[in-house]
């Protein structure tokens, strides 16, 4: 029975392994009808289940690796950039939704993504703040020193600016940001990324001395709809947002020019010319024809019109380069499935290690005693930190993906596991241990056939509750790119789409449940009552 | 067999133990009485290196206890405690043979001796393959002594084996311990805290108040010269069915 989790973890591993080769595969479209490999299919499945991690982090294949940020406008152009590049025949991996700018200028220069695309003025503002940048080529020399170079302006500028409900605005007879000053009472609703800009609203209320004690960071595609649900009542919007009309918002004029120009455009690192001048050469062809008003047209057709960033971008090739990229579109069972193998991947990973580990660690809580406030201490310490910063905090470390969010994961699973074997094993009544002792058996042999069967009820409900944690919390990994049922919610914040939303939040809820029955099923089967 | 020397244990601030001697020699069958709280069962737990004395030492066969021959001393004691002993996640069967398992005995040698033990405390054979928790508190006992007579201990150690069995039950399990013992002829040493139970099974007696022995001897010797009046109360405590009031 001690062998049970360890068992357990293999097979989980193992399978995990396996069904995400098969994902592989699909995604490849590699036809494997050869079933007569299945041996040699198995070896690999094993191999790949053993040194998972480490394969998974050594993926190093000359695909082109894409980010975008959170925002509708940033994915599509991610898709545009990753479809361009597929139908010149390069392998490209898009990370949509990857994060706000600093995360994918991280990742870039930490050659986790390649190419993604973002403004000049945020460049300016955010990442070069202090510099003295007054044209494009003092921008370029600039990002030079960081090694990463920059397409020509996509042609459309993005800027920021403030917005509210048109007739509230006329109301108050409010027409520019300076208008603002007399209205101390309004409610501002800002996103995050804007809230703590230099060229956002810190630098803004500042610039323009406004006064105002209401305000509140939300997501910027909630934004909209908490506007006309009237919870806030000036915004910040991107002057290519597709709402601004749908909504019909009053637009408040930059009256002191604060606002600096936002040219969009394709960073890439430099060494990428030397290596994939191809890939180079083909997003430079983008330069120049994404105007504002076809901006502005293909963010409406994703965000108001429910279209999908592939079928968008694929028109925007098609119309504007006369390229034909195949686009498929997945249906929603095919994509349900996806996420479920992405989100079982997160957890059956992170959960097996975490078992591995933990219960080793709760046995040395509870047998050496040096050692068991340090332990138990330092997991319930991990347990502490709010789940979203653990995940952030792990980007500097293992940068984005599922390996940052599995270490995540894992450190989350550790405390019930490692607190239920220490419980476990100390709770063991007094008598009990005496006789073990009394039949002159080594501790070793103590701790094998009395002590850790004894305590099986307890690590298995402690394994229970990291699952059914780690099931939930595993959705936040769609924000560092790691997929799973995290990434339609996220797409669903994005597109304000509550459809979406339930596509990650149902079957993460079913999951934890269906989670929760299976420990219920083997604590039957080992003949334990519920404990 | 057993020697005591000196053996002195505190806990916290209170003294449990307050020097004691005591010699058991081989094939006697020893009834270590006293009050609660006077010692006795930690005492025996000494005896059985499961709990270290603060000055003293302990033989077993001539060997002084020490934490490197620990373990290879407790196979030559069998220990049965009042209750609780037995592993619940095991069956009566291994309960019984977890420590000559562990000592690689052959299967056949197991079984055999499991068989022939389950003949003396008079088990039926089918009981040995149920858990602890489906078989009666007198069933559960005559495994305890199963397992401690398992790899054939020169010494058995007893901690008020029957002090949580009804009237009827510990009755017959009296006559049949002392049956046993008689046949055995091991080194016997018995914690209780019943007079009765101790004159029946011992040859002899040993009576503790407050860590010290208070006095030593057959039942016949300490009834007609008690050597304080503690001693004294402590016989006439121990009431007749047939008592007036």
């Amino acid at each position: 029975m001690r062998y049970l989790s360890t068992i357990l973890s293999f097979r989980l591993i193992s399978v995990m392994a396996e069904k995400l080769e098969n994902l592989k595969m699909r995604v490849k479209k590699v036809s494997s009808s050869d079933s007569t490999h299945s041996l040699e299919m198995k070896k690999t499945v094993l191999t790949l289940g053993i040194c998972f991690l480490v394969l998974f982090s050594l993926t190093a294949q000359p695909t082109v690796k894409i980010g975008s940020k959170l925002f509708t406008e940033s994915v599509i152009l991610g898709e545009i950039t990753s479809q361009l590049l597929e139908v010149n025949g390069l392998e490209t991996e898009y990370t949509k939704q990857l994060g706000g700018t600093r995360i994918l200028w991280n990742a870039l220069l930490a050659e986790e993504i390649d190419i993604y695309p973002d403004y000049t003025g945020t460049l300016i503002q955010e990442i070069l703040q202090g510099k003295e940048i007054n044209s494009f080529e003092e921008l370029q020399f600039e990002l030079r020193s960081f090694d990463i170079g920059a397409t020509q302006p996509l042609g459309f500028n993005n800027t920021y600016a403030l917005g509210m409900n048109r007739k509230q605005a006329e109301e108050l007879n409010l027409n520019k940001i300076s208008d603002l000053k007399k209205h101390q009472e309004l409610k501002y609703g800002f996103s995050n990324e804007f809230l703590d800009r230099n060229d956002g609203w810190k630098g803004l209320r500042e610039f323009y001395k406004i006064n105002a004690s209401n305000v509140t960071g939300l997501d910027h595609d909630l934004a909209y709809r908490g506007l006309e649900a009237g919870n806030i009542e000036v915004i910040d919007l991107y002057s290519t947002d597709a709402e601004i009309e749908y909504y019909d918002l009053k637009v408040l004029e930059d009256d002191l020019e604060f606002f600096p120009a936002y040219e969009a455009v394709i960073l890439y690192r430099l060494d990428m010319e030397r290596s994939n001048p191809e890939a180079i050469k083909l997003i430079k062809q983008l330069e120049g024809i994404v105007t504002e008003p076809k901006m502005v047209a293909m963010n409406a057709a994703v965000k108001l019109n429910g279209r999908s960033d592939a079928e968008v971008a694929s028109d925007f090739l098609e119309d504007n380069m006369s390229l034909d990229s195949e686009i498929q579109i997945e249906t929603l069972w095919t994509r349900l499935w996806r996420n479920t193998l992405g989100h079982l991947y997160l957890v059956g990973i992170s959960l097996s290690l975490a078992i591995l580990i933990a219960i080793p660690l709760g046995i040395i809580a509870a047998k050496v005693r040096s050692m068991e406030s340090t332990v138990i201490g330092f997991v319930g310490i991990l347990q502490t930190i709010p789940s979203l910063a653990l995940l952030v905090f792990m980007i500097p470390l293992l940068g984005i993906g599922s390996v940052p969010a599995m270490a995540a994961l894992f450190l989350y699973s550790l405390l019930p596991i490692v607190r239920n074997t220490h419980s476990g094993i100390k709770n063991i009544p007094e008598p009990m241990m005496e006789s073990a002792h009394a039949l002159g058996l080594p501790n070793s042999v103590i701790l094998n056939k009395i002590e850790l069967p004894l305590a099986v009820p307890t690590i298995l409900a402690g394994i229970k509750t990291s699952a059914v944690i780690n099931v939930g919390t595993a959705t936040l990994g769609a924000l560092i790119g790691a997929g799973g049922y995290g990434q339609p919610i996220l797409t669903g914040i994005r597109l304000d789409s509550t459809a979406l939303i339930l596509e990650g939040a149902i079957p993460a809820a079913l999951l934890a449940l269906l989670v929760q029955g299976f420990f219920d099923l083997i604590e039957k089967w080992l003949g334990y009552e519920r404990v | 067999m057993i020697s005591v020397k000196n053996i002195e244990k505190s806990y916290s601030s209170k003294k449990v133990l307050k020097g004691i001697d005591l010699d058991i020699s081989k094939g006697k069958t020893v009834a270590l009485i006293g009050p609660s709280g006077c010692g006795k069962s930690t005492l025996l737990r000494i005896i059985m290196g499961l709990i270290e004395a603060d000055t003293g030492t302990v033989s077993i066969a001539g060997e002084i206890l020490s934490d490197k021959n620990v373990l290879q001393l407790r196979h030559k004691m069998g220990y049965v405690i009042q209750k609780g002993g037995l592993f619940p996640h095991l069956t009566a069967r291994e309960n019984t043979t977890i420590t000559a398992e562990y000592l690689g005995w052959e299967s056949s040698k197991i079984e055999k001796r499991l068989y022939e033990l389950a003949e003396l405390v008079q088990i039926d054979k089918k009981l040995l393959d149920r858990k602890p928790d489906d078989i009666s508190g007198g069933q559960a006992q005559r495994i305890s002594l199963i397992r401690a007579l398992m790899l054939d201990p020169e010494i058995i150690l007893l901690d008020e084996p029957l002090g949580s069995i009804d009237p009827l039950v510990r009755h017959e399990l009296q006559t049949d311990l002392k049956k046993i013992f008689q046949q055995l002829q091991k080194t016997v040493l018995l914690v209780t805290h019943d007079l009765g139970e101790a004159a029946f099974l011992g040859s002899e007696i040993v009576l503790m108040k407050d860590g010290e022995i208070i006095q030593q001897g057959d039942i016949r010797s300490i009834m007609n010269n008690p050597a304080n009046e503690f001693v004294e109360q402590f016989i006439t405590a121990q009431r007749s069915p047939l008592e007036e009031y």
